[in-house]
């Protein structure tokens, strides 16, 4: 489905001090990445914050900044992506859903915008209408928040509102940026489900999260990344028991850290934690007298 | 390239403001008496070699009145630019100091911008009477509460900030905390004030010296070449017209790129 | 449906507070303008007898000045001259100009009805292209239409407005004769007479360069405005779901751009009132601006006083609309507030 081998990406910064006033340096933010997603499956792309999973789904999209470098290549469905054919696949075969609720206009109603998804894919304005209002629909938004200002959302159904725009599209590839961040359980499982969904129905999801618990129940396989670099890819369900079918100490860490995994602290540490602790109480205690 | 540069531009701009100033200074010092010599034999001569800028109705050579009329702009709008600077600053110091106060200041800036530039400018240069001096501070006087109100601002919400309330919690002095967490915050913020002061003081002194309420018409002002050349217009004398303000547009340009570019970059 | 008709009493109640405390503002402010250029006419050192007199100057003598000083209240203390003119001023007698032989009143509202069009023409024609090419130019940022109407706009906005006027004239009156050279209408017919396609052919220039000089700042704001919406998420966004850089800021754009272009539109009256006062002396357009400038030079202190306060308020009025525009406008403060 896609394809992507030997991607770096480099952005430019001001460093400190005097010479930033006409040097500009280079920082690398992906590090060489090759990586293979398949047709019909929910990859996950796991990492901390700052490990470069957005940057690398803005790749994909080729929605960078202009002053951007990016090395390596691209392949969708054997054709090879640069700018101009990333133009025309964008909202018809590859989808973004953002991690931002700020990324929807908060000067449009909500349908009209799901609309605008539409048309931008390809349909005439009449269908466009009618299939924003069937989308918004099937993710339970009704009349009323169909007819509503973003603010006057809430932030679960924001969310609902942007994976129904990438809904509408129609596309292939749907890219979900941290779609579970500020829910609820409930909420949480009800956008994952959703994400399910369209990866049954033969659309190939990635989906950007930053907590391996939320990608494990729904993904196929998972990719750990860490500053830029790709640690590992696996399938889901290597991550159970102690780990060891993970080849990588950072990713048997990364899983093992997660609470259910009855993760015990090494002695020292503990010991220096409840030192802290003691040394809070004591503070809190003295400003309140 | 330089598109994505903006510290880079914010310095090329300011290399050639500099150049200017100081070819300003420079041409000050070699001009001596020449904007005032009269030709008799050169009256309204237009440009050539000989008079690059042609002459005016005394057969004196407008670019030497042209570069003359720019220091004494330049000077004029340091100053008043400088000043208003001071005022705003002090008056937004004095706004953070207690709530009366703070009320006094805002009315008063409410009040300076409600009248519209030039009118309050002719008040108050008919108040002092004319003159350079007049000028210099009638211009400052009405330029500051833009600034003032932005430092004002600032300062408020400084003062508000979390690290200073923890500064001043931990007993640094009060000298500390103006020192080491509000200038670094309003020196930026006055520096390119001042700068994009700059721009409109020299324009709004040219204007009002333009109507006759400014520097006096002995002075080669940009102004005074101005409204000189007014009368002559319909003869077709046009270099008189073209050449003093093209002069004024290309200083106030520079300094006004040299402002925003700061700005960007900073 | 109990709740919406509490929700609209509560905006309304809301709205009124805000108007009566906006009106509030507006009559302190008017109230210190008066004492400022009061207290300034008072500084000046120009004597107002002798600006009283004119050219009659030397044929008065000492007794004649007394009684004249007398007559006027030049006499009193300034607090007492101050609340003497205040009181006139509110029931609606501004003095009487002497430059011009009318009551200021009189004065203000012929001259202003000759300003207005001039005032009102240059203004819209700068708000509506002004936005446009503001929204053209940051459209695309670094393309070549940006990069022409910015530096068209970065220019006309450092160029004095009377050396444009000036230029104007040169160029179009002058040397292509299109345009006449002075005043509202041809010289040596009345007023009353002129018609109006001749008010026009005067009117145009002046509306012209006036209009040039304001589409700048505006053009400028929006431009910046534009830019910085298509960084934003909703930007990207939509650029995510395939949409041109023409579709994301015609659709998109304009709503975000728009309303700060309409508060800047109404925040630089004064702006554009100093612009007509300079452009009406070259132009020597018998308006508002033309007799602020005689009341000044030849020390008409009434009509001065009068003018800056008639002014204050167009200017305040403006400042208002800015303020209240974003209330009646925007969705998120009509209900975010609440």
């Amino acid at each position: 489905m896609l394809t992507i081998e030997q991607l770096s990406l480099r952005l430019p910064h001001y460093g400190t001090g005097y010479a930033a006033w006409w040097k500009r340096s280079w920082a690398t933010c992906l590090d060489n990445l090759s990586l293979h997603f398949l047709t019909g499956e929910v990859h996950a792309l796991v990492g901390a914050s700052g490990a470069g999973k957005s940057l690398l789904a803005y790749a994909i999209m080729g929605l960078l900044p202009a002053s951007a470098r990016l090395n390596g290549q691209l392949c969708y469905q054997g054709q090879l992506l640069d700018k101009r054919s990333q133009k025309t696949l964008r909202g018809r075969e590859l989808a973004l859903i953002p991690q931002s609720l700020n990324a929807l206009d908060p000067l449009v109603r909500t349908q009209r915008q799901v609309a605008w998804a539409a048309e931008r894919a390809g349909q005439s304005s009449g269908s466009a209408r009618q299939s924003a209002r069937q989308a918004l629909d099937h993710y339970r938004l009704d009349t009323r928040a169909q007819q509503a200002y973003a603010h006057e959302l809430s932030g679960g159904m924001a969310r609902r509102v942007l994976t129904a725009m990438a809904h509408v599209s129609q596309a292939q590839l749907v890219i979900a940026d941290e779609p579970t961040v500020g829910l609820d359980p409930h909420q949480r499982q009800r956008v994952l489900a959703a994400l399910r969904d369209l990866a049954d129905q033969g659309k190939t999801v990635i989906l950007i999260t930053h907590d391996l618990r939320h990608a494990l129940p729904i993904a196929d396989r998972v990719t750990i990344m860490r500053s830029g670099k790709l640690i590992e890819t696996a399938p889901a369900h290597a991550f159970q028991g102690t780990g060891r079918s993970l080849t990588n100490a950072y990713s048997q860490a990364l899983w093992l850290a997660l609470p259910d995994n009855a993760f015990t602290l090494p002695k020292p540490c503990a010991a220096s934690i409840a030192d802290k602790a003691a040394g809070i109480k004591a503070q809190q205690e003295i400003s309140v007298a | 390239m330089i598109r994505h540069q903006p510290r880079l531009r914010a310095l090329l701009s300011a290399g050639i403001t500099l150049l200017l100033i100081m070819g300003l200074i420079a041409s000050q010092w070699l001009l001596g008496d020449t904007p005032q010599q009269m030709q008799f034999d050169a009256r309204l001569a237009p440009p050539s070699l000989a008079h690059w800028f042609g002459t005016d109705a005394l057969g004196r050579e407008l670019w030497a009145r042209t570069l003359a009329g720019l220091s004494i702009s330049f000077w004029v709008g340091c100053l008043a630019a400088l000043l208003s600077t001071l005022i705003a600053l002090s008056l937004a110091a004095l706004a953070a100091l207690s709530r009366r106060l703070d009320a006094l200041v805002s009315l008063l800036i409410d009040t300076l911008l409600s009248v519209p530039h030039l009118i309050l400018l002719m008040l108050i240069a008919f108040a002092l009477g004319g003159g350079t001096q007049a000028v210099i501070i009638a211009v400052a006087a009405t330029h500051w509460p833009s600034l003032a109100r932005v430092l004002r601002a600032e300062l408020l919400h400084l003062r508000q900030a979390p690290y200073v309330r923890i500064s001043r919690a931990l007993g640094k002095s009060r000298w500390f905390v103006l020192h080491s967490h509000l200038l670094p915050h309003l020196l930026p913020h006055c520096l390119i004030g001042a700068l994009l002061l700059f721009p409109h003081a020299i324009l709004h002194e040219a204007a009002l010296t333009f109507l006759g309420f400014g520097l006096s018409p002995s002075q080669p002002a940009v102004g005074v070449l101005l409204a000189e050349a007014m009368r002559y217009l319909t003869g077709g004398y046009w270099w008189l017209g073209v050449f003093p303000g093209l002069g004024l547009l290309i200083m106030v340009l520079c300094f006004a790129r040299l402002g925003s570019n700061l700005r960007r970059a900073l | 449906m109990a709740l919406d008709v509490r929700l609209i009493n509560f905006i309304t109640q809301e709205l009124a507070q805000g108007i009566a405390k906006r009106l509030a503002r507006l009559t302190l402010v008017l109230l210190c303008v008066a004492l400022v250029s009061f207290g300034l006419m008072m500084a000046s050192p120009i004597d107002p007898i002798d600006a009283y007199l004119g050219p009659q100057m030397a044929q008065v003598s000492p007794e004649q000045r007394e009684l004249i000083a007398q007559r006027w209240g030049f006499d009193a203390p300034p607090v007492v001259q101050f609340s003497h003119w205040l009181r006139q001023l509110l029931s609606g007698d501004l003095g009487w100009s002497h430059v011009y032989n009318q009551p200021v009143s009189e004065v203000i509202g012929q001259r202003f009805q000759r300003s207005i069009a001039l005032l009102g023409g240059a203004w819209l024609l700068s708000a509506l292209l002004g936005f446009s090419l503001g929204v053209v130019a940051g459209a695309k940022e670094g393309s070549t239409l940006d990069k022409i109407i910015s530096t068209y706009a970065y220019i006309t906005a450092s160029t004095p407005a009377f050396w444009l006027a000036i230029l104007a004239v040169l160029l179009f009156s002058v040397f292509l004769g299109w345009t006449p050279t002075c005043c509202a209408g041809p010289t040596g017919i009345l007023s009353q007479q002129v018609s109006l396609a001749q008010r026009l052919h005067h009117l145009v220039l002046p509306i012209a360069t006036l209009a040039l000089l304001g589409i700048a700042n505006i053009t400028l704001h929006t431009r910046h405005r534009m830019l910085e919406f298509m960084r934003s998420e909703v930007a990207t966004h939509a650029f995510a779901q395939g949409a041109s850089r023409l579709d994301v800021a015609w659709r998109h754009g304009i709503r975000h751009a728009c309303l700060p272009a309409m508060t800047l539109a109404f925040a630089s009256l004064g702006e554009l009132f100093g612009g007509s006062i300079l452009i009406e002396q070259v132009f020597a357009y018998p308006g508002l601006g033309q007799a602020t400038v005689a009341a000044g030079l030849r020390s008409d202190i009434p009509l001065l006083l009068g003018i800056a306060l008639f002014t204050a308020l167009f200017v305040s009025i403006g400042n208002l609309m800015a303020d209240s525009l974003y209330g009646v406008i925007d969705p998120r403060i009509k209900l975010g507030d609440l």
